[in-house]
């Protein structure tokens, strides 16, 4: 992998993330009946922060959940030798409640697609929403985002890395180019 | 990262990290299986067979239900009514079934090694459901599943014992098999007659025939069922007589660790290897046992099945 570009520095992530929790709230019209779940891995500090935001402005701290779609997903048999199922925590009755679906990346749709199963799954909420740091493009289902922190457009061969701090040790959003196996002895 | 497992036939071939990774994604399991819809469709177009030529009905009933909350398809075989024989016609009907594109076999059958055998005639995963007296995977995970659930103790710091009929349990010689490789001090204990010698070639496990020895600082005691059938032969004179000796009951205890719990593989025989009041109380894990089957076995079905190249 190359870097090619910084897409978001930490302050940049800061700030996307503050509009839109404003814009959540907005949108929500407060943050009562509101919850925020977040996908595994970085989807959850996402979250998490997300709701932490809108605590600070608002007189409720909206409860977070994690989402493990592993068991949902239609590319089990192309992603990994063993994809690895983590746990599920979703602490409160999802009925009724307003959700806001939180991940790092939008791509091909396909986690979405996965997640809103998974969700359904365990009750029926009143609405669910879609709040992603980056939407790079190239969707391979009908999804959309209703938040989004940045629209980047990107060449398949790219790749985005979302880095924050709860995991990576750092808060940053780079563009990297994958460098396939067949092309280096070429280069 | 070790290789994904292809088959699970025993314990031989697996290693501790892909025992550790069943045992987590089992968590994961149990969980789906409190929600209201208890169905993931993680298996989806994935053909389970359960293929048993030995009576079973909870064992059986357990891995339908697994594939099935996993949205596999199941088809069910058993023996009865056909003239089903071993060798040749055995492998007519995993040719036949093959040809109706099965993903997974699960087996039950009274040769020991016939899944093995099974595994090499086919392309298809096999799970052993418990073959002859040999092995019987799924229910020494499950019985380590329940343990650590209920006491988080560290099987590294745990001496398992397990008492009754060794000699003819595939159900002792999987944990023991497992319990060993996951860390656990393993203690066989039985009638002489019924604990062969031959038993302690089994890596790290320990023959001990007094019952008040094997009991002693114990965290876990696991009491096989004694077969009846088993009666008439010379090796068990009377049930009395055993339960006398070796029945597992509160007072016996007094020597195992004060937090000792106890575990048993069902059908229970009460009053026989297990007084019921203690089979029925505070220490006994059998109800958690029961439950762990479902769960455990999703977890093993989708660590077969699931991944790259597994179609």
């Amino acid at each position: 992998m190359t870097t090619k570009a910084t897409l978001l520095s930490a302050q940049e992530l800061d700030r996307a993330l503050t509009r839109i929790a404003h814009e959540i709230v907005e949108s929500s019209k407060g943050a009562d009946n509101l919850a925020l779940v977040g996908v595994h891995t970085r989807g959850v500090p996402i979250a998490e922060r997300l709701a932490a935001k809108i605590g600070a402005f608002e007189s409720t701290t909206p409860p977070v959940g994690k989402l493990d779609i592993t068991l949902y997903r239609d590319d089990l048999t192309e992603i990994a030798l063993q994809p690895v199922v983590k746990r599920t925590e979703v602490d409160f009755d999802i009925a009724g409640m307003r959700l806001v679906l939180c991940d790092d990346v939008l791509y091909t749709g396909r986690t979405a697609r996965a997640a809103l199963d998974a969700l359904i799954d365990m009750g029926r909420p009143a609405v669910i929403q879609y709040a992603v740091l980056i939407d790079r493009g190239h969707r391979e289902l009908p999804i959309r985002a209703d938040y989004v922190g940045k629209n980047v457009p990107t060449r398949q061969s790219e790749v985005v890395k979302v880095k924050l701090q709860e995991i990576d040790g750092v808060d940053e959003v780079i563009l990297e180019e994958r460098i396939l196996d067949r092309d280096r002895g070429e280069k | 990262m070790s290789e994904p497992l292809r088959h699970l036939l025993d314990f031989q071939q697996v290693d501790r990290d892909q025992i550790d990774a069943i045992l987590e994604t089992t968590e994961v399991m149990a969980q789906v299986l409190e929600r209201p819809v208890k169905r993931v469709p993680a298996l989806q177009g994935f053909t389970v067979a359960t293929l048993f030529y030995e009576d079973s009905t909870r064992t059986r009933l357990s891995f339908e239900r697994a594939a099935r909350a996993q949205s596999a398809d199941v088809m069910a075989f058993s023996k009865g009514g056909t003239s089903v024989s071993k060798g040749e016609s055995l492998r007519d009907t995993v040719a036949t079934l093959d040809a109706l594109q099965v993903d997974a076999y699960v087996v039950r059958h009274p040769a020991a090694g016939a899944p093995i055998q099974i595994a090499q005639w086919t392309k298809a995963r096999v799970i052993n459901a418990g073959d002859g007296r040999r092995a019987h995977p799924t229910q020494a995970l499950l019985d380590a599943y329940s343990y650590r659930q209920a006491t988080g103790r560290a099987f590294e710091d745990t001496r398992l014992v397990i008492v009754g009929d060794v000699a003819h349990s595939r159900v002792a010689r999987s944990n023991a098999e497992l319990w060993h490789k996951l860390g656990a001090q393993v203690v066989l204990c039985g009638p002489p007659t019924l604990l062969p010698p031959s038993l302690a070639a089994l890596p790290g496990v320990k023959l001990e025939p007094n019952l008040q020895d094997a009991l002693k600082g114990a965290h876990v005691v696991m009491a096989l069922r004694i077969q009846q059938e088993r009666l008439t032969s010379a090796r068990l004179p009377s049930l009395a007589a055993y339960a006398a000796q070796y029945q597992l009951s509160e007072d016996r205890l007094a020597l195992a660790d004060d937090d000792v719990v106890v575990m048993h593989p069902g059908p229970m025989n009460r009053d026989v290897e297990i007084d019921g009041a203690l089979a029925d109380g505070p220490r006994s894990l059998v109800t958690r046992q029961v439950a762990a089957g479902v769960p455990v076995r999703m977890a093993v079905l989708y660590h077969l099945l699931v991944g790259k190249g597994s179609r």
